[in-house]
């Protein structure tokens, strides 16, 4: 066992990365709960965003057109869920249980012919001066776009929902739906609008995954990524800035007990492997113990009855 | 001030299966008070959603200072002058005070701007509000109050307010009115809604009643009587309940040092309660919605349970005890919310029936249900209590709200309770149902059984309770004779004011 082949810098920034999908797809998934509804397609969408990023970067060469296909794609298939539970009223846990077995079907239909395949890399952002700092530079600022784009969406959804109008009316909508309707305001149009952005966001993660993270296409590649940013949420108590603590406590720890396997350590795999999922649930379990609690409409279906 | 704000014109609408307006037709006049009375049902809260721009009429037509009137939204109907208070608050209890008031306006101004005009607005009208409080833990005045500045805060022209009084003590009436009569003497018009006669009477300059989606009559309430406008409400004569008045017998149920905190979140513990209660008594326990109400029926169904020797029936500590060991010992419970709680809205009225009645009537046999003699239970509550409904294969939630409760009330009293406890027993019930509703209860008093009845409406409480207690923050005061109770007095029992002030009349 050897832990002095494990490079601190190095470790920081993987962190990063790994924790990118679900910060991602975790922070999508909070402003819909926020407005209201429970999409748990999240590992539906996340996979067929991972296959739609993946084809249009092979077929285009530009992995900027990848992230901005797998959005569109990841937007698409929360769009049939709008229309399933928005207007038809179909029940929300099966609609998003359903949603996630058929973006996994369709996305190994969809990456048939993709198997195997190397997609062009994606760019590192060189910042001049501030890469080259010793340490800091390498874990900070050495990455590709997505990562700061990750980070800067959770900060930009924070702010929208504390201190913009258009944050305050979803959660009003997520809070008591029949009260913001009385009011006047598109409950349905804002939680449709809510539930796409919670695709887009989700499809962006799973691309992450399939160009920068493997980077290549495998059916089920996304391996659970979308119920960790689920359960996320909820131990995150609906509030951004523990998103993106809890994706970093996540990812930090798998790529160290990644190393700590790589170096061998006496501890059995199995109990290394697990300990990401454990460590983060158990953490956020203890910071949801405060009386934050959840959108008091999440997952009742909204009928205009008047 | 005589110009007319409001005219409506023959507006009709109908849902599938009713006729909830026909050819409504009356005035509102600049400045004044109007009262809209009616049974639940009468067509009341679609007539003012089609004024608010909720519901569109199917014929008819509005206009407002002469000019038509026809809002498509909400909005609109704001941006016309008309702000409604709801009866049910629509109100967002995880936001603040100050979120809650931009949240109801077209173009609010920054949330700092908008907390110091709240603070100046409700003092100027004798309604102070904190706009950093969360609005899950006011008191229900206190919610109200942020509907009301809600709306003082876009200057409306017609204000509607939907059973304003419901949830206030006696105190804050006279304070709503102080503020509501200062508006008027500004020019604005309030068309008032609610059932409560007296109210109505002190308040308003004019009144139209509906029943049944029409307009019965229009008159000037301070000269008309509460009885009379009653009758042209129900359309009938009205029965007044009555008591035997039997001699009261041993202490059936005796609390003592019951706390308990409050299973939700905004909720009430109670705190240190004690009472004592005698065969045939009834005891209304009154208290603005809130205080709980709802925490103290849970503790005495079962549901929660509390120190085993805080609740004590018939000498016997049942503190620990579920609902089903209570119900076989005597003490039945029929809690306030109808559809859900006490009635499970998509099964039968017969299965509803075996659901509290299993114990006491012997619905089943060794876990296997006792169909035949459950149905014939369902049928006597049916008969017997006048639940009009086509049989009792029907679910409980296609039964009108008084259907239902007459339902749930006789399902309890069938059962031949030693005491019963009721919440709330003729809420959102049509007069002549609650009518025969607090007839059974003090029947059933009369025989010997004792029962709480716990409700905000003061005048019920009144007339059936022979003792009075209030519930006022999980607190229980002492109980007191009803005779010769002041309607003071009980403001004072239900906590006051809540620290406010009367308006000061400055205009």
């Amino acid at each position: 066992m050897d832990l002095s082949a494990i490079n601190p810098a190095l470790l920081l920034a993987s962190l990063l990365v790994a924790a990118t999908p679900i910060l991602l797809a975790g922070i999508g998934e909070l402003v819909v709960e926020r407005a209201g509804v429970l999409n748990l397609g999240v590992e539906g969408m996340m996979i067929t965003g991972a296959i739609c990023g993946f084809m249009a970067t092979i077929v285009t060469g530009s992995p900027v057109f990848g992230f901005v296909f797998a959005a569109i794609g990841g937007a698409t298939l929360a769009f049939l869920f709008a229309l399933l539970t928005q207007y038809a009223l179909a029940n929300q846990v099966a609609s998003g249980l359903a949603l996630t077995l058929f973006g996994l079907g369709l996305s190994s239909l969809l990456g048939q012919d993709y198997v195997g395949l190397k997609p062009p890399s994606t760019p590192k952002l060189d910042i001049p001066f501030l890469s080259d700092l010793p340490f800091i530079g390498t874990v900070l600022f050495n990455h590709d776009i997505i990562v700061y784009l990750g980070i800067a969406l959770v900060a930009l959804v924070w702010a929208a929902l504390k201190y913009s109008r258009i944050g305050l009316i979803l959660r009003a909508v997520g809070e008591n739906h029949d009260a913001a309707h009385a009011l006047g305001y598109k409950v349905v149009r804002i939680r449709v609008l809510a539930i796409m952005f919670g695709g887009a966001c989700a499809g962006l993660g799973g691309a992450y995954i399939s160009l920068i993270r493997v980077p290549q296409w495998t059916e089920g590649m996304t391996a659970g990524a979308g119920w960790i940013a689920l359960a996320l949420v909820v131990f995150a108590s609906w509030k951004p800035w523990r998103v993106l603590l809890g994706a970093w406590l996540f990812g930090g720890v798998t790529v160290l007990q990644l190393n700590l396997q790589a170096a061998g350590v006496a501890i059995p795999v199995e109990f290394l492997s697990m300990s990401p999922y454990i460590i983060t649930i158990v953490v956020l379990v203890i910071m949801s113990a405060d009386k934050s609690r959840a959108p008091a409409s999440l997952g009742r279906i909204f009928h205009a009855s008047s | 001030m005589t110009g007319t704000l409001l005219k409506i014109d023959g507006l009709t609408k109908a849902y599938p299966g009713v006729v909830a307006n026909s050819d409504v037709s009356f005035e509102i006049k600049t400045g004044e008070v109007h009262a809209l009375l009616g049974e639940n049902g009468a067509g009341k809260s679609t007539l003012v959603k089609m004024i608010y721009g909720l519901v569109k009429p199917d014929s008819g037509t509005m206009m407002m200072n002469g000019a038509p009137f026809a809002p498509p939204e909400p909005r609109a109907a704001r941006a016309s002058g008309v702000a409604m208070v709801f009866q049910h608050f629509s109100l967002f209890d995880a936001l603040n005070v100050a979120e809650n008031i931009a949240l109801g306006m077209e173009h609010p101004p920054a949330l700092r701007d908008l907390a110091e005009k709240i603070r100046t607005v409700s003092e100027d009208y004798g309604l102070p509000l904190d706009p950093y409080r969360t609005v899950g833990d006011l008191s229900a005045g206190e919610r109200q109050r942020v509907e009301i500045i809600r709306c003082l805060l876009q200057d409306p022209k017609l204000l509607i307010m939907d059973e304003p009084t419901s949830v206030l003590t006696p105190q804050e009436v006279e304070i709503l009115f102080e503020t509501l009569r200062k508006l008027t003497a500004e020019g604005v018009a309030i068309l008032y809604i609610s059932h409560k006669l007296e109210e109505i009477r002190a308040l308003c300059d004019a009144a139209t009643i509906l029943r049944l989606g029409k307009n019965v009559g229009t008159c000037v309430p301070a000269e008309t009587s509460a009885r009379d406008m009653a009758e042209l409400m129900v359309g009938t004569e009205l029965q007044t309940p009555n008591s035997a008045g039997a001699e009261l017998g041993d202490v059936v149920l005796d609390i003592s040092g019951l706390s308990m905190p409050s299973p939700s979140a905004f909720g009430t513990a109670l705190r240190n309660i004690h009472l004592r209660l005698r065969a045939g008594e009834v005891l209304g326990i009154g208290g603005v919605a809130g205080n709980g109400q709802d925490e103290l029926l849970l503790a005495l169904s079962g549901e929660i349970r509390t120190e085993q020797n805080a609740v004590k029936l018939k000498g016997e500590a049942i503190g620990q005890l579920a609902p089903n060991a209570r119900r076989s010992r005597g003490l039945l419970t029929a809690p306030e919310e109808r559809l859900g709680h006490a009635a499970a809205p998509n099964m039968s009225l017969t299965e509803n029936a075996l659901l509290t009645g299993n114990v006491r009537k012997g619905l089943s046999n060794r876990g296997f249900l006792k169909w035949a003699k459950t149905r014939s239970f369902a049928e006597e509550i049916i008969e017997k209590f006048d639940v009009r409904t086509p049989g009792p294969d029907n679910a409980a939630r296609s039964l009108s709200g008084g259907n239902l409760q007459k339902f749930v009330i006789g399902r309890e009293v069938l059962q031949d309770p030693d005491v019963l406890v009721v919440n709330q027993p003729t809420w959102g019930v049509d007069a002549s149902a609650a009518a025969s509703i607090r007839q059974a209860i003090l029947d059933l008093a009369a025989n010997g059984t004792a029962v709480i009845v716990i409700s905000q409406d003061l005048d019920e409480l009144m007339e059936v309770a022979d003792n009075f207690a209030a519930l006022n923050e999980g607190r229980l005061t002492e109980t007191r004779p009803t005779q010769g109770l002041t309607i003071d007095e009980i403001g004072l029992m239900m906590g006051g004011a809540h620290g406010m002030e009367v308006a000061h009349a400055k205009a």
